[in-house]
């Protein structure tokens, strides 16, 4: 027979529930800022490795091999530990006023998974049948504006799928930032179990909302695929 | 309006245009044959540098297409180029297809550009089509869109790469009338294609070519009865009864 007595009560109410609820506010804002900047950066980057001009393609190669093939929480270090040494005092004395911890998770996350995103937008990208860069050259589009006007809007539909693992990816791995300080939901479900010898109770809180979460952004990509890129009639 | 003097243009190896020496003028219909890998496509690509030529002069619309500082995206956007798969845009609703190059590059307020698309769909016989997808249009519907597309630039001149070779043959018909009525509307047009009735009926001259060689350049009556060269009376023999030839 289980020898212990659950107690929901103390992470459901009071100063314990409010810990956990700023966890999951973090969180959120973490996951959606670096979601939204490392989509941007990996498009970037992915038009970069496509470039014609030789130095532009292999430092995006580079950039790639790079961040693909460190460890997160090892970049999420270095971002935190190793950056104030090589900046300016005024950009230090700025950061430190600011939200440090937070700030470095959210480079050390967008950066990592701007790499993945990118190589997943560039296989989206080979896919298109060349005919479809030629009909939008030789309307008088430009290799960028064709790019961003024919190309990758049918590309990032193809990328969908493997999108949605890597923004996943992005509100899993936030949790490594625990590690550095910031306040997000792993880090308040060991400090409520810190002091309430809860901790079956938080860390059950803290995988409930990693699944609701990551439920959500699954659900939100396939609502924006049928309604606003309408997928099934375009196919 | 298009002149070649001397355009020569290899594949590696390969010889793919030899020689070229053509002119066309403004509201001339030019129809191009010749057997497969003839470089008849190669011929009309090269005009809005879809393939870049390697030796020789090529003037399109007062353009000099060899001359480093020609704005290529400029020229292109006065060359309206018709592909034989169609290649329109798959993500891109009908009407969005036509309005976009129009409205980016024209810079055409939405509005004005969605009311001359309208006028184009009506034009090819598709108005009723406007919100509908590519993947929801017959292949004859699809390449009159493609025209529509490329006429809303409202270019100077129309290249059009067998545009029927990859129609079922009923479908043949509807996109062939649309070509006939913007030839009779004056449009420079060149005109790759097998379709010798059109050839016969709508081109002003025909040019055939074999090997990456411009062997012959008549007016459709002179090519269809006189051919002079022999790799034409050839070609001609082999399209008219394909049964007997060899």
């Amino acid at each position: 027979m289980l020898n212990y007595t659950f107690d929901w009560s103390t992470i459901t109410s009071g100063k314990y529930f409010d810990w956990l609820v700023s966890g999951l506010i973090t969180t959120l804002k973490l996951s959606a800022i670096s979601i939204v900047l490392a989509f941007i950066l990996g498009l970037v980057i992915a038009v970069m490795r496509m470039s014609h001009n030789k130095p532009v393609r292999w430092f995006a190669h580079a950039y790639l091999e790079f961040f693909r093939n460190t460890p997160l929480l090892v970049q999420i270090f270095f971002w935190y530990f190793g950056s104030y040494k090589i900046l300016p005092a005024a950009v230090n004395d700025w950061l430190v006023s600011t939200n440090f911890e937070f700030a470095a998770a959210a480079i050390a996350l967008t950066i990592y998974t701007s790499a993945f995103i990118a190589e997943d937008i560039r296989s989206g990208v080979l896919s298109i049948p060349k005919e479809q860069m030629e009909a939008s050259r030789s309307a008088g589009f430009s290799y960028l504006r064709s790019m961003q006007y024919i190309i990758l809007p049918q590309a990032v539909r193809i990328t969908i799928p493997p999108l949605v693992n890597q923004f996943l990816n992005v509100a899993k791995n936030s949790s490594l930032a625990m590690t550095i300080g910031v306040m997000e939901m792993t880090y308040q479900a060991r400090q409520v179990e810190s002091y309430t010898f809860k901790g079956f109770e938080a860390f059950t809180a803290a995988t409930v909302v990693y699944l609701v979460l990551s439920i959500l952004i699954t659900a939100l990509v396939n609502i924006y695929n049928e309604k606003v890129l309408n997928v099934h009639k375009a196919a | 309006m298009i002149t070649f003097t001397g355009v020569h243009k290899w594949f590696k190896n390969l010889h793919v245009l030899n020689n070229i020496n053509l002119h066309v003028t403004s509201g001339e219909v030019l129809v191009v044959c010749g057997p497969s890998g003839s470089g008849k496509s190669t011929l009309i690509r090269t005009i809005n540098q879809l393939e870049p030529i390697n030796e020789g002069s090529l003037v399109v619309d007062g353009m000099d297409l060899s001359d480093k500082k020609t704005d290529i995206n400029k020229l292109r956007a006065e060359v309206g180029f018709v592909f034989q798969q169609f290649n329109l845009y798959p993500h891109l609703s009908v009407i969005s297809n036509i309005t976009l190059a129009p409205m980016k590059i024209r810079n055409i307020p939405k509005k004005e550009a969605e009311e001359q698309a309208m006028l184009l769909l009506t034009r090819v016989g598709l108005a009723e089509k406007r919100d509908a997808y590519p993947s929801q249009l017959s292949g004859g519907q699809q390449q009159r869109v493609a025209i529509a597309r490329a006429l809303a630039m409202k270019p100077r001149i129309m290249l059009f790469d067998e545009p029927t070779s990859a129609l079922d043959p009923e479908m043949i018909g509807e996109v062939l009338a649309v070509m006939k009525d913007l030839a009779l509307s004056g449009m420079t047009m060149i005109v790759v294609t097998h379709e010798m009735g059109f050839a016969r009926e709508v081109a002003h001259r025909v040019a055939f070519m074999a090997d990456g060689i411009l062997l012959e350049e008549a007016t459709p009556e002179d090519f269809f009865l006189r051919p002079q060269h022999p790799r034409a009376q050839q070609f001609l023999r082999q399209l008219l009864t394909p049964m007997q030839a060899e």
